[in-house]
């Protein structure tokens, strides 16, 4: 493609992602049936559910860990091939997943954690050690989470709290500068006013022209920043909610009512 | 206090310290006890040329435990290339070609490790224990049992070059010092050195984070079996002789050296430096234990005890809550004796 054309696509598109018809099944079990689901350019999405609904499978697929069953996915509204589809290539295409809980190596450096998978190399593909450490380092004064004492660069993850941690699995997403970035439950280990943190800067994203989508259990912080709701139930979107078309005490009930729903069919 | 926290954390920075400082008071004990035989160099040139096979495979393995995975195979493998080569230098006069297809063979058998173990999901302690069995009982279906004396082999450009000596310097020990540094730098400065640290860390992680689990384990066992194979040379031409059990006593001591060095054993976390010295340790208990006038009988048991000493070392010194818990149960149990015989 020549660079005249790339500007031209790269102008064009609607949808950072788009999902249509995507199954999951994992043997027998159907995570996800017949999803589809988009983003916009500039969209913050808020994605519920109940626990086991198939939001985490759901990011897994977006973010190139899992491979569907069948479907298309588009990103920018090109297809791609899901043969070729990886972490690697959704981090090349400015995807950025913050997966829930485990997404550091406990045993590892920070510096590690933080470029693991695309690591800064010479020309003779041995890991800059320095610089990763120095960028690290830089980083680290302005994660989310962090009151800064005696954390390095060299500090390994299982010395970090949990806010930490989460601390710095957003600041590798927010690095990275990604056109979508997917936070799967990020504020599960916060402290309240590191919630607000969080919070600031998914509408950071939304100010500087980016896309998210947030996975969230406190439904009052996805309806205060999101765009749009979609709700998942047992593997399939049952509902979608534009800004300020429902209220959260409608939302809650809302999800309530589904809860119940299970607990009836399980009895 | 905090004083001496900063000081244990910059002594911990640098690799294989507690190890090493081991190692050099092991030899110093030996030096006060058998002076005659510890400051001299021809000791110290015999170490030279039988530790390295032990130390090149301890390095090997060092990566595949980082990894979290395990390789019981490479006995076999000592087996397997050694006969290779001893085909190739005593029945096709062909020592280059049987070099380079002994190596072939250890990658074959750590491809197919790997594949067990990657693709199939195999867990490694049963794959790789399995193929233990098959390729050192082909070896001796191959071998018809018999073994190769290679009486005139020093005369080939072969041996010269992996185990000659220069003047009463082993070449082997060069070849591997070469091994233990390119993986010290394939571990710590390559991507696929960090792949296998966060796969043996966490594998759910390690593929979050864009790691091809799979194939990063199949490479890693390809290199397992290459370097078990490269051992097998040096061994075998050190030897000037082929047997099919020849690798039957290395296991549990590479095993041993690897450990003594500081690897973790939950992977994640490895030390090539502590390797390099847990193989010195091993490979210098016996004759040490000779030299000072103690019988053989005692070598095992002053390896466990150096062993036990080292591992209890690395708790103390990386994990200091385990470690304080350690000696309370120690005193607990001191403490509880004492009470009894009272």
């Amino acid at each position: 493609m020549q660079p005249a054309q790339a500007e031209a696509v790269a102008q064009s598109w609607r949808h950072i992602v788009r999902l249509e018809k995507v199954d999951m099944t994992f043997g027998k079990v159907e995570a996800l049936s017949k999803v589809d689901f988009e983003v916009g350019r500039n969209e913050i999405v808020g994605l519920l559910g109940d626990n086991g609904a198939g939001k985490s499978t759901l990011i897994k697929i977006v973010s190139g860990v899992l491979r569907p069953t069948a479907g298309r996915i588009l990103l920018r509204d090109q297809p791609i091939d899901l043969e070729q589809y990886s972490v690697r290539m959704a981090h090349e295409l400015r995807i950025e997943t913050v997966h829930q809980g485990q997404s550091l190596g406990e045993k590892q450096p920070l510096w590690r954690n933080l470029f693991v998978g695309r690591q800064l190399v010479d020309r003779f593909g041995f890991i800059d050690v320095k610089k990763e450490k120095q960028i690290a380092d830089q980083l680290l004064h302005q994660a989310i989470g962090f009151r800064g004492e005696g954390i390095t660069a060299e500090s390994t993850v299982r010395d970090l709290s949990g806010g930490e941690r989460q601390g710095i699995a957003i600041a590798r997403a927010m690095y990275f500068q990604a056109d979508l970035i997917v936070l799967d439950e990020p504020t599960t280990a916060l402290a309240v006013n590191e919630v607000r943190k969080v919070l600031a800067f998914i509408e950071g994203v939304k100010a500087g022209g980016r896309a998210c989508i947030y996975i969230e259990h406190n439904l009052a912080h996805v309806h205060e920043v999101a765009d749009r709701l979609v709700i998942l139930d047992r593997g399939r979107v049952v509902r979608e909610f534009a800004r300020g078309e429902i209220s959260l005490t409608d939302l809650t009930n809302q999800m309530i009512a589904l809860h119940e729903g299970h607990a009836r069919g399980r009895s | 206090m905090a004083e001496a926290e900063s000081l244990r954390i910059r002594l911990l920075r640098i690799e294989g310290l507690p190890i090493v400082a081991v190692l050099l008071a092991l030899v110093a004990a030996f030096m006060i006890a058998a002076p005659e035989v510890f400051l001299g160099y021809r000791i110290y040139m015999s170490f030279l040329a039988t530790v390295p096979p032990l130390l090149v495979i301890a390095v090997a393995l060092t990566l595949v435990i980082a990894a979290g995975e395990i390789d019981l195979s490479f006995p076999s493998v000592i087996a397997l290339a050694g006969w290779v080569l001893g085909y190739c230098i005593h029945e096709l006069a062909s020592p280059w070609i049987g070099f380079v297809l002994a190596l072939v063979s250890g990658a074959l058998v750590g491809y197919v490790n790997g594949i067990l173990v990657a693709r199939v999901g195999i867990p490694s302690i049963i794959a790789t224990l399995a193929t233990q069995f098959l390729w050192g009982g082909l070896t001796t279906v191959f071998s018809q049992g018999l073994s190769y004396s290679l009486g005139d082999v020093d005369e080939l450009w072969l041996w010269r070059l992996l185990v000659g000596r220069i003047g009463a310097f082993p070449m082997q020990s060069l070849w591997a010092l070469a091994v233990a540094v390119v993986l010290w730098f394939v571990l710590n400065r390559r991507r696929f050195g960090e792949h296998l640290l966060f796969i043996g860390d966490n594998a759910k992680v390690a593929e979050v984070v864009g790691v091809n689990v799979a194939r990063e384990k199949i490479r890693m066992f390809v290199l397992m079996g290459v370097m078990a194979a490269f051992a097998s040379v040096l061994l075998t031409l050190e030897n000037k002789n082929f047997f099919n059990t020849q690798g039957a006593g290395y296991l549990l001591e590479v095993m041993a050296a690897v450990f003594i060095g500081g690897t973790s054993v939950f992977g994640g976390q490895a030390s090539v430096v502590g390797t390099v010295a847990g193989s010195f340790i091993i490979g210098m208990v016996e004759a040490g234990l000779v030299a000072t006038g103690l019988q053989g009988f005692w070598v095992r048991a002053v390896v466990g005890i150096v062993f036990l000493a080292a591992v209890v070392g690395h708790i103390v010194m990386e994990e200091p809550e385990r470690g304080r818990a350690v000696w309370r149960a120690l005193q607990g149990k001191l403490a509880f004796h004492w009470k009894t015989r009272l």
